[in-house]
């Protein structure tokens, strides 16, 4: 009762490193609140093979549902898991990743249990809240806090009487970090058929094609990033060309994407990729703060722009006022000068 | 076979392209300052509206919003494209609601028309990014749902083939109806006006757009019923005024803040070749790089 769940996605027998994320910031809530931490794993076939991973995170207690008709992942199935799971066990918290079963899961199961949902937060913490109406006193609540309107504004949202407080988070936001290689948890292989009536098996997934990510932003050490400034698909080779030098990766901001100067997944920030790269060169990116949100945790800030007022500016630690077409070709003349 | 389709569109602010303006002092949104758009990616879901409609002939497209009198504006431009009517769902009781409260209210105007084969909207709407409402609405009719589509391939004996984006790749999915789907900004691009259309509709307006005194065109209005956008309030959907608005939503706002960044001290260079090679040089010289 009351305790912290995070419900785990899982392709074929892997945990998605979301969900680790997730784990590491839910015992961390779990130990401030003075509750465990719960998880939840459905698949087919995960029997064995997901445990321990998910335990070593510090996980109380894991329920596993396995069964058949649980991977690929639809709607119904899953959503029947953790409403019928939530009815007997009360969770006061519930996180889940902001990804595409994620964000197809929780809106059912809020509406499901009329509990509030966040998406794609990027901040949690516990707070006490006042309501200015009632004059009602909360204390521990959860502070959903994510960029809202575009990313103009940050809003901190709270469930003050609704359980549980649901919020989803994007992969990359929170960092995973494991409690102990073998995390003594209790494990509950469910009975599937008691929670999902056979009724909820009716979308048939009949072709899946899932390519490894053709980029690595996650992990690169040096990230050149194009916003508008760059002004078209050919600025963008030039980041490239900048990029393949330094034995970086290229991304990008939401405006560059929206303006079709280079692929969608290369967007980051709030509703794209969440980086931490050593370097990060911010060519012609103004800085919304829905585009700061995924890179501000940076080592060094380099922004390169034809406006000195530019907002990325204020986070930056280089900035070179200048176009980018003209800037970026000396970065790699001198790059190629200096570095042999 | 002939489909009932209903299209969730909304009026949202352009919040893509904010000016220094669209800002308050206070740290409010100014939305005197955004123009107010059709939710892209609903434009994209209204094209495999529309597409379902060639297809299935006999099959209808209704569009169906909720938002202020002026959100009127969104069905006409259904209409313009090949939509056969719309609903607009307005009332001060529905203001201020979450996901939830909107999908309450969507839900109950969807029972009211009678239900379709097919509820069809984008994904998100770009002033919120939540992506909520769809499963929502899906979840209060009890619908199957099948979110992320990219295209509709086909309809038959009553199963809906679909391709849909997932996290890394896409999935090709059967589903029968009826069925709510949700449709991302990669799905084709919604077809231009239709200039006959544009002329039938232009016209056409909810009862609470129109001047308080005498009507402009009443004649016309009385010849052509189908100028009168059907416009609800929270009775005529047989609304819980407790799930409406501000008071039927679970998530409350505790504060919202004009983001202010930690500013850093930076090093102020210009694009001269002396500034960009010493800081290539230091970078170098620092391991940052190389």
């Amino acid at each position: 009762m009351n305790n912290v769940f995070v419900y785990c996605e899982i392709d074929g027998t892997t945990v998605e490193e979301v969900s680790f994320e997730l784990l590491t910031k839910g015992r961390k809530l779990a130990n401030q609140l003075g509750v465990q931490l719960e998880a939840i794993a459905a698949g087919s076939g995960i029997t064995g093979k997901v445990e321990k991973d998910i335990l070593s995170y510090g996980v109380d207690k894991l329920h596993v549902f396995d069964a058949p008709g649980l991977f690929p992942y639809t709607s119904k199935p899953h959503t029947s898991i953790l409403v019928n799971l939530f009815k007997e066990e009360k969770p006061q918290i519930c996180l889940m990743g902001a990804t595409v079963i994620g964000r197809d899961l929780g809106p059912r199961v809020s509406s499901s249990l009329t509990s509030g949902l966040t998406a794609d937060c990027t901040a949690l913490e516990i707070g006490d809240y006042d309501d200015k109406k009632t004059g009602k006193h909360y204390e521990n609540l959860l502070y959903q806090i994510r960029p809202a309107f575009g990313g103009n504004i940050v809003a901190t949202i709270v469930n003050p009487d609704h359980r549980p407080q649901m919020a989803t988070v994007r992969s990359g936001v929170m960092k995973a970090e494991k409690v102990a290689e073998y995390y003594n948890g209790e494990i509950v292989y469910e009975d599937v058929a008691k929670y999902v009536p056979e009724t909820d098996y009716v979308v048939k997934v009949i072709e899946r094609h899932v390519e490894k990510a053709k980029n690595n932003l996650k992990g690169a050490p040096i990230i050149v990033a194009g916003g508008y400034g760059v002004g078209s698909k050919e600025g963008f080779d030039l980041l490239r060309k900048l990029a393949e030098e330094l034995h970086g990766e290229v991304g990008a901001s939401r405006a560059a994407v929206d303006a079709g100067f280079c692929e969608h997944d290369l967007q980051i920030g709030q509703t794209g990729v969440t980086v931490r790269p050593k370097v990060y060169i911010a060519c012609g990116i103004s800085g919304a703060i829905q585009h700061v949100a995924g890179m501000k945790e940076s080592g060094i800030v380099i922004s390169i722009n034809t406006d000195p007022e530019a907002p990325i500016n204020q986070i930056a630690d280089y900035v070179i006022t200048g176009a980018v077409e003209e800037v970026v070709p000396k970065m790699i003349k001198y790059y190629k000068e200096n570095s042999k | 076979m002939s489909l009932k389709i209903v299209v969730l569109a909304k009026q949202v602010p352009d919040t893509r392209n904010v000016g220094k303006d669209a800002m308050t002092p206070e740290g409010t949104v100014n939305r005197a300052a955004l123009p107010a758009i059709f939710n892209p990616e609903d434009l994209n879901a209204l094209e495999q509206a529309l597409r379902l409609k060639e297809q299935n002939p006999g099959s209808t497209v209704s569009i169906l919003t909720m938002g202020p009198p002026r959100a009127t504006e969104v069905i006409r431009e259904g209409l313009y494209r090949g939509a056969d009517g719309g609903y607009l769902l307005t009332d001060r009781a529905f203001a201020g609601a979450d996901t939830l409260a909107t999908s309450y209210a969507l839900a109950q105007a969807i029972k009211k028309i009678g239900m379709p084969d097919i509820v069809i909207g984008g994904r998100q709407a770009i002033d919120g990014d939540t992506a909520q409402v769809g499963p929502q609405v899906a979840q209060k009719l009890g619908l199957n749902q099948v979110t992320y589509v990219t295209s509709v391939s086909e309809v038959k004996d009553g199963e809906v083939t679909l391709t849909r984006h997932i996290d890394g790749g896409v999935e090709v999915v059967k589903a029968p109806l009826p069925i709510l789907l949700t449709v991302t900004g990669g799905a084709a691009p919604c077809r231009p006006r239709n200039a006959k259309l544009v002329m039938k509709y232009k016209r056409a307006s909810a009862p609470m757009e129109r001047p308080a005194g005498e009507l402009p065109y009443a004649e016309e209005y009385e010849k052509k019923p189908y100028l009168t956008v059907t416009q609800w309030g929270v009775a005529d959907v047989d609304g819980d005024l407790r799930q409406c608005g501000l008071a039927g939503s679970p998530t409350k706002v505790k504060a919202v803040q004009n983001i202010v960044f930690k500013a850093k001290e930076s090093k102020r260079l210009t694009a001269a070749d002396a500034d960009v090679e010493g800081l290539v040089k230091e970078l170098l010289e620092s391991h940052t790089i190389g």
